[in-house]
């Protein structure tokens, strides 16, 4: 147990990438932390920093009150799970998880009551004499699991422990390693490509980009009050519409402008619109914001014409993939709501939840 | 049969596969054969032309320990014993270059890795002469240490568990650092015992290379009491006149190491790579 500070974390690789970019972060302590990006975000590197498989080229990271920059891994006391599981292949699963304890001359005893709990608290123990070549893909990551925590250290780190494993598994897994969080009260950061894991399993997501970090929140905060443009495309499926267009002024009110579409905006956003007016900027509505009940029961939505292209009925409810002409979007409508491929329809914004992005710096407005 | 196999034609060509390849197989084992039925021969039958002997000789082979000037016994022994030891060094110190040539980092690694490979294209024969001025200087002409360091190196051996290695995750490197594991240790306990494979391809070929190896013993060795084999072999042919009955029996003696090397090996191999704890 232990928090975990990143400051000013710089990660140039031998080629000259910078893969992380000036990264600080504080991971509280027993936080469930989940770094998230796309491919290449350097998301894997920051871990590997932490867990000291890579060096750090400039910063300085904190585990509890050590600075462990030149600390070799084994001392950082922490524990990892691989993507690809990494479980040594010719021991035995029980000698996969005691390895560690061996190697730190736990006496026999002890090495068997802790791999026994572990093998309790994550129901491996008919496993425990069979070789990993013999479990499958989630029974080979529940060992590497217990690999991790029969060692109890501070902090654990996975990076993406789940993406080898079907869908169904996991969903199982993740249940169970959130589970596992609440069990340990431990440290714990977990990275991710995949925002759904992001959103259900952290207690706050840090969602980065090419090695910069866009913004640390819970996960409410995260989709309700994305800091830029990527954030709110980034999390959330199907992912938020974008309407790229003008703001004019218009009888004292302010109005979205774009060739197809107008829509009146709310005027306590005027203040901080008005500097914006007759620029560019980035309208972005959530498609569950589009033709929901709730836009189409509020007397003052704006409503924008639409052609349907695609529906996509899910049974709770539908998905329409529509277009003005000149833009495209998805809403998330009500599954019985009358819609086939080719109607017109016209569809109530719920401006409340809607967002307002710089078009230059992508930042939020409002 | 036909009809599993379809067509004439199809079979005419499966037929004829099969035979060529027992004539391939029999022209390898004929040598072999005539060996062992030429060693219980008596030696005026060696000549004629009949394969079968009259009577087999079977004391031919007791025999062989007690022809006066050949210490069979001795000799065999020796061959064993520097044959085991290098073998063992062999895989020993090309497992440990290979681990660090696959599996450590330093500056010029793979340079000197190409420089390593390079000493593989010089014949043998050439390292020989500066091969023994280094024997004379450490004193070591005519022991076995003599016939036994020169060949503990293997540019070929590390070259094979180099390849081998680094098909093996480097994940699995990781995961052994973080819990806890020194080099020494990675390579002890993780890197080496999935190196089986190629331990054990390694094992068959020194053990054979040096079972067999005739010429350095003859630079060595002076001395008869410590002869190898294919050295003592030569005395047949010399010391008593040929013998070729006796040299054949021994001879047959001879190849039954290298025939149990092959056979216990063999299984070892097909225990096979237990890969399978990493996703690949
Ligand atoms: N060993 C390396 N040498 C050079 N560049 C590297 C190395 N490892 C990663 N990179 C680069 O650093 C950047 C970040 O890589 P990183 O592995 O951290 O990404 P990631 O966010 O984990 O992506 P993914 O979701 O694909 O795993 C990438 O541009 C990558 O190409
Ligand atoms: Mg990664």
């Amino acid at each position: 147990m232990a928090e975990v500070i990143l400051k000013n974390i710089c990660k140039i690789y031998d080629g000259g990438v910078l893969a992380v970019n000036n990264v600080n972060l504080h991971i509280r302590d027993r936080e469930f932390m989940v770094l998230v990006g796309p491919s290449g975000c350097g998301k894997s590197t920051t871990l590997r920093m932490v867990a000291g498989l890579e060096e750090i080229t400039s910063g300085q990271i904190k585990i509890g009150e050590r600075v462990i920059n030149d600390v070799p891994p084994k001392d950082r006391d922490i524990a990892m799970v691989f993507q690809n599981y990494a479980l040594y292949p010719h021991m035995t699963v029980y000698d996969n998880m005691a390895f560690g304890l061996k190697l730190r001359k736990f006496k026999k005893a002890d090495i068997d009551k802790r791999v026994r709990e572990a093998a309790d608290i994550l129901g491996i123990h008919e496993y425990l004499h069979r070789r990993p070549k013999a479990l499958s893909g989630g029974q080979r990551q529940r060992v590497a699991v217990g690999r991790a925590i029969v060692r109890k250290p501070e902090a654990f780190l996975f990076d993406e422990p789940l993406s080898n494993l079907d869908a169904k598994m996991r969903v199982q897994m993740r249940a169970e390693i959130s589970k596992l969080h609440t069990q340990l009260e431990t440290t714990m950061i977990y990275v991710t490509h995949d925002q759904i894991e992001a959103m259900t399993m952290g207690d706050r997501i840090c969602v980065m980009k090419d090695g910069l970090i866009q913004q640390v929140d819970d996960p409410l905060t995260l989709y309700d009050n994305p800091a830029n443009a990527f954030v709110a495309g980034f999390i959330g499926t199907p992912p938020m519409n974008f309407f790229r267009g003008m703001i004019i002024a218009r009888d004292g009110k302010l109005v979205f402008h774009e060739e197809t579409m107008e829509i009146p905006l709310l005027d306590e956003w005027k203040e901080k619109l008005e500097p914006y007016i007759d620029k560019k900027i980035i309208f972005g509505a959530r498609p569950e914001d589009i033709g929901s009940e709730q836009a189409e029961k509020e007397p003052n939505s704006p409503k924008i014409k639409a052609q349907i292209e695609v529906a996509e009925p899910m049974g709770s409810e539908t998905y329409l993939y529509l277009s003005t002409g000149t833009q495209s979007f998805i809403a998330r409508v009500e599954a019985h709501k009358k819609a086939r491929v080719g109607d017109k329809i016209e569809l109530s914004i719920y401006l409340p939840k809607a967002h307002i992005f710089d078009s230059n710096t992508e930042k939020l407005i409002v | 049969m036909f009809k599993k196999y379809g067509t004439f034609s199809k079979v005419a060509k499966l037929l004829s596969l099969n035979i060529a390849l027992a004539l391939i197989a029999a022209t390898l084992v004929l040598p072999f054969t005539w060996m062992i039925l030429a060693s219980v021969k008596t030696l005026e039958e060696i000549g004629l032309d009949s394969w079968l002997p009259r009577i087999f000789q079977w004391n031919n082979y007791a025999d062989v320990f007690n022809v006066k000037g050949i210490m069979f016994g001795r000799w065999y022994w020796n061959s064993i014993f520097v044959a085991s030891w290098v073998t063992f060094l062999q895989v020993f110190t090309s497992s440990l270059a290979a681990f660090s040539f696959s599996r450590l980092k330093w500056k010029g690694r793979d340079k000197v890795f190409l420089m390593y490979l390079g000493t593989m294209m010089l014949p043998g024969l050439v390292m020989m002469i500066p091969n023994y001025q280094n024997m004379i200087r450490f004193g070591l002409i005519n022991t076995y240490p003599g016939l036994i360091l020169p060949a503990a190196f293997s540019a070929f051996g590390t070259f094979l568990m180099r390849q081998f290695m680094m098909n093996i995750p480097h994940s699995l490197d990781e995961a052994a650092e973080i819990d806890g594991a020194s080099k020494w240790e990675l390579y002890w306990n993780v890197i080496l015992p999935l190196s089986r494979p190629a331990i054990v391809t390694l094992t068959i070929f020194s053990f054979m290379g040096n079972y067999n190896s005739m010429f350095w013993p003859l630079v060595m060795m002076k001395s008869p009491d410590k002869y190898t084999l294919p050295i003592g072999m030569l005395a047949f042919d010399s010391s008593q006149g040929q013998q070729t009955n006796l040299l054949m029996a021994a001879v047959a003696m001879s190849v039954i190491p290298m025939i149990l090397i092959f056979v216990l090996m063999q299984k070892q191999l097909v225990k096979g790579i237990m890969l399978g704890g990493v996703k690949g």
